[in-house]
Formats: C-alpha cells, structure tokens, sequence
C-alpha cells in the first residue's frame, strides 16, 4: 500500500477514535448529575409520577451503556433530544426539541465563522509570509509587537474596543449584531462586520506569527541554502523550493486556528448578542439545560476534531517526501 | 624572612577572589541586563501583587456596598463613578484584582500539581502508567478547553470552587504534555539511574533528581498558563458562569456596564468605565507575557514563537 494511504487510514482511525473518546465525555455529563435534578428541572411542586415519568423518558431506568449506544445512534440520524427548559412540575410539557433550537443557530454561527475565515486567512497569510521574508526589518518588528499585544487582549476587551470606536463614537457600523430569517443578505453582512473584524483580530495575531515562525524555519533549511548559493533568484527559491514544503506548516496554522475561532466564537456572540450556538450554549449553561449543552459542546468539539484531523491530513498529503517515497 | 604575611599563598588569593555570589546577587546582575519590556512587565505585575494582597486597606468602600445613585459619573467621591447598582467602581476593580488574580494564581498552582505530579510520576515508571495518562490526555485536549469548561460547569454548578477544580483539570492537560516532553530526556540520565539504583522512593526522584533539571521551561510555562487560566477566568464570569456576584471580579464588571458604552458621544468618561476591567486585565497578561518572554531568551531561547 502507498505509505499516504496508510498514514492517511492511520490518522482517520485515531479522529474516529478520539470522536468516541470525547462522545463518551460528553454523554456522561447526564451521568454525573445529581441525583434530584428531575425535581431542580421540574420544579419544587413536581409530584412523584411527573418526576419518574421524566427519569423514564430520559432513559434513567435503563443500564448507561445501553442508553450510551441509544444516544449515538439518534444523534446519528440527527435526533439531539429535548431541551430541559419548557418542563412544568404538574406534567405539562412544553420543550421543544433540542434540533429546532440549534439548527437556525448553527447556520447563523457558521456564517459568522466563513466570514472572519474570509478576511483573516489572506490577511494572516500575506503578513506571516512578508514578516518572514524581510524579518527583523522595521515592518517585522511592527507586525510583531501589534500582534503579539492583540494576543494578550481578551476577546471581549477587543470587541467593546471596537464597539466604542466604530459604533459608538464614530457609527460606521451597528454595534447589536441581531439577525433573523427576515434580515437580507447585505444587511446580515454589514451587521455581522463587527464580530468579524473582532474574531479576525484574535485570530489574525495568532495565525500570522504561526505562519512566520514555519516559514522562517524553513528558510532556515540546507535544501534553500543550497538554491541561494547556486544562484537561483529570491522568487525561484519561494515558489519552487519553499512553497512545496510550506503547504504543510500552512494548512496546519490556518485549521488549527479555524479551530480556535469555534471557540472565540462564544464570548463575540455574547458581547454583541448574536443569535449563534455559542450564546445558546452559555444560555443552556446558566439555567442548566444538559441536552442542549450536549447538543452544542458535540458540534463544537466535532468542528474542532475535524478540522484538526483535516490539518493533520493535508499535512501529510502534502509533504513532498511522503509524496515520492523512495 | 619567615614571616607567614609576606609568604605568598595562592589559596589565600584565590580565596578572596572567588567569592560567591549569593542569589539575591545573581539575580540583581540579570534583572540589570533586562531588557525594557521585562523591566515594565515586572513593575506592572509587582503592581499588581501588591494592591490584589492589600485590596482591603486601599479600597476606600465596601467591596459590595451600595450607594443611592447608579451610574454616577466621575467625581471625587467616586473616582471612576458607580455602577447598575450603584456599587463603586474603582473599589471593585481593587478588589476584582484580589478574586479575579487570587483564583487564577490558585488555580494554576493545581494544575502544576496535578499536570506536573503525573507527568513525572509518568515518565519514571514509564510502560502502562505512562501510555493511560497520555492517551487521557489527548482525548481530553481533543475538546477545546472553553467549551469543556462550559461543559462542566453547567453539570456542577458554578461555584468558585468548582470553577478552581475544573480549570486546573482542564490546563493540566498542557502542564502534562510539557513536563512529560521536558522531563523525558531527564529521565534516561545517569544519576537518574543511580538515584533509582541506591533505593531512592519515586518522590525523592521527582524532587531532587529531575525537578531541579527542568525547572527553566516548567517556570516559563507557569507564566503562560497563568496567562491563559486568567483569561479563561475572565471570559467565564465575563458569559456569567464563572465568579458569582456580589465578588468583584474584572470579568463580569465588564459585562455588568457595557450597556454605558452607547453614550460615548455624550460622556466618554462613562463609556471608559466598562472598558477599565478589562484594560486591566488585557494589561496585565501583556505584562506576563513580556518577562516570559524574556525569560525564555536568557534561560536557553528555547522557544522562539509559542
């Protein structure tokens, strides 16, 4: 077999692997409840029958791991369970099913999402690449200390920056980023700018100084030594010596920092209350909705697997030396 | 002629010569070769240290005492005005440094305890010990750690308590990955094996044999992590899970007055207020960040970028 294939096989069995790992994490977080939560959930006056009808729904009453299995397989077919929220003590039962009230704010975070990607990966990119090439020069130094000040800052302190400048003393954009079905596509962009431009701030510090430190060890190596000292021009040794090998450090920063973004993703949507997964996550945290909590802390962890797994693949894909194995 | 003065004596000489320096010598002669930068950074957190340990004599109110107007502006009385409810703002960013720097500090002490005990534990036993801990490990790294947190939070409640527990849990993981990284090339030395060979007790081993060999990294790590356990602290009372009212803490004083933002155009001082907590936050890990930084470039450049 071609050694890629085997690699390839090897790093999806240990994503899978991982998945499974983190699948069971997520499903024992029910198991650790205490004990009287159906009564927290249902209420003080919830009656005996309410609460063990409520334990059988949610399968108490049966062994965890056949509830573990059951659970993976109606997450499979895309069934997420019901939310906590919406229960009455006497029985009435108004929750609504925890797919309706993630799928709407799924898209409006992925949107979010492809749209910092957007701005941030060529940015990123053309600065770590440029501050690698002339390094040490007045440009790197700049790029350096902004970067490596802006990763100091948290989320939301960039973002209330943002809102002060760019909302409030000089309103260029809305400073609330309330979408819904109605809001036209110009509108939803020119809403969501703000988050973007946080998100892209944060993660532009990180992924640039990434992609200067891999191309900068790369230059370092004999192979490009040995193209300068035979004469070959600046642009030559870029393209077709350095560049090959970069592929690899590159995909690696850009999805390892896709990745963060999932997680910066939360504290922006809170800060300019954006109805996306992340708010409706800390919402299920606060009043304590575990199916909903689950719901999201999979999708997030599942992104943030993957695109790791998808790094790690364009990685090796693309290596030059697994590609012409000797 | 036989006078023992006048007779020359090489160990004399060299004994005034070679005088130890003590510690406190040391450590002055690299502080004065210090650049800038980490000369400000540890002004800013000695500043810092200082007025999180004396919070209770340089706060001029209550931590949550109330007064009868909200939202005052900036007076005399109330340097940096009062907050929705009326609450001091300056005494609360006093004494959000005391909660907010005090868990952060706690936590990543716990989770050098746990991350580093284990990994030590882990690479002198080696074999199945080594390889559970280090599966665990990156399965629990495959979650990112905000989410995690959000996670368990929302299982056990947030309690400062159970806010120190889960954090320190989650950073150990890092703490872990590190020391077994450093630690494992320690580990094959000779002394080592000696240390092993005479009958020393594994905890003598981790302490007095490899301990003191890794220490460099395992600090500059300790800055980085408290960097990044306080801002895991900060953005979780920021979202409301995390330090619960009526503790001041610079994460949810943030979250608490941002609505006054809006009114910059009428009172800019007004819109600064929120943004003070956060400053102080933001200041601080810059700070953190400058003395790692050059802690790393004199202890060996170990790491140039990350």
């Amino acid at each position: 077999m071609h050694p890629i294939v085997s690699t390839i096989l090897q790093r999806l069995g240990l994503g899978l692997f991982t998945l499974f790992i983190v699948s069971v994490i997520i499903f024992s977080s029910l198991e650790m409840l205490p004990g009287d939560f159906g009564e927290s959930v249902l209420g003080q006056a919830a009656t005996e029958e309410t609460v063990t009808a409520f334990r059988k729904e949610l399968g108490l009453d049966k062994p965890a791991y056949l509830r573990y299995f059951e659970w993976v397989g109606s997450v499979m077919t895309g069934d997420l369970g019901t939310s906590f929220s919406g229960r009455a003590a006497s029985g009435v039962d108004r929750s609504r099913p925890v797919v309706d009230l993630v799928a709407p704010r799924l898209w409006n975070t992925l949107f979010l999402a492809g749209m910092t990607a957007l701005i941030a990966v060529p940015l990123a990119l053309f600065l770590g690449i440029t501050s690698a090439l002339y390094r040490n020069s007045l440009y790197d130094r700049t790029v350096n200390v902004t970067t490596l000040t802006t990763i100091s800052f948290p989320e939301f302190f960039v973002a209330y920056l943002l809102i002060l400048f760019l909302a409030s003393l000089w309103p260029v954009f809305p400073s609330l980023a309330t979408v819904d079905d109605t809001t036209s596509f110009g509108q939803r962009v020119l809403k969501t700018a703000l988050p973007a431009l946080t998100l892209t701030l944060v993660i532009v510090a990180h992924m640039m100084r990434m992609t200067r430190a891999a191309i900068i060890n790369l230059l370092a190596s004999p192979y490009i030594e040995m193209a300068l000292l035979k004469g070959s021009s600046r642009s030559e040794i870029i393209i077709k010596h350095a560049l090959p090998n970069a592929w690899a450090p590159i995909a690696t920063v850009i999805a390892f920092n896709l990745a963060y973004l999932v997680v910066g993703v939360v504290v922006v949507e809170v800060v300019f209350v954006y109805p996306g997964i992340g708010q409706l996550m800390v919402d299920a945290v606060t009043t304590r909705d575990i199916p909903v909590v689950q719901a999201c802390a999979l999708i997030f962890a599942g992104t943030y697997i993957i695109l790791n797994l998808v790094a790690d693949i364009i990685g090796t894909v693309t290596n030059p030396r697994l590609l012409h194995p000797r | 002629m036989n006078n023992a003065d006048e007779s020359y004596s090489p160990l004399n000489e060299s004994a005034t010569r070679i005088t130890r320096r003590t510690r406190a010598q040391k450590i002055w002669l690299g502080l004065k070769k210090a650049p800038l930068s980490a000369w400000f950074g540890l002004i800013v957190i000695i500043a810092y240290l200082l007025v999180a340990l004396f919070a209770q004599l340089l706060a001029p109110y209550g931590e949550a005492q109330i007064f009868p107007e909200p939202y005052a502006q900036w007076s005399a009385e109330h340097i940096f005005g009062t907050d929705q409810i009326g609450r001091d703002v300056y005494t609360r960013l006093i004494y959000g440094a005391q909660n907010t720097i005090g868990i952060a500090l706690v936590t990543t002490f716990l989770s050098f305890l746990i991350g580093g005990g284990l990994a030590l534990a882990a690479t002198i036993t080696r074999g199945w010990t080594d390889q559970i801990l280090s599966r665990t490990v990156d399965a629990l790294m495959a979650i990112p750690s905000l989410i995690f947190a959000l996670m368990l939070l929302s299982m056990f409640g947030s309690s400062i308590t159970s806010l120190i527990i889960i954090i320190a849990v989650l950073d150990s993981t890092r703490v872990f990955r590190l020391t077994r990284s450093v630690a494992i090339n320690v580990v094959v030395m000779d002394y080592v094996e000696a240390a092993r060979l005479r009958g020393e007790g594994i905890g003598w081993i981790m302490r007095k044999e490899i301990l003191p060999n890794i220490m460099p990294p395992l600090v500059a790590e300790f800055g980085l992590r408290f960097c990044f356990v306080f801002l895991t602290v900060a953005a979780l009372s920021f979202l409301g899970v995390g330090i619960q009212p009526p503790a001041a803490d610079w994460g949810s004083m943030v979250r608490e007055n941002a609505s006054l933002i809006q009114f910059a155009r009428y009172d800019i001082k007004a819109a600064i207020t929120p943004l003070l907590p956060a400053a102080a936050i933001a200041l601080l890990t810059v700070a953190v960040n400058f003395v790692v930084d050059w802690f790393l470039h004199k202890t060996s450049g170990l790491r140039d970028e990350f």
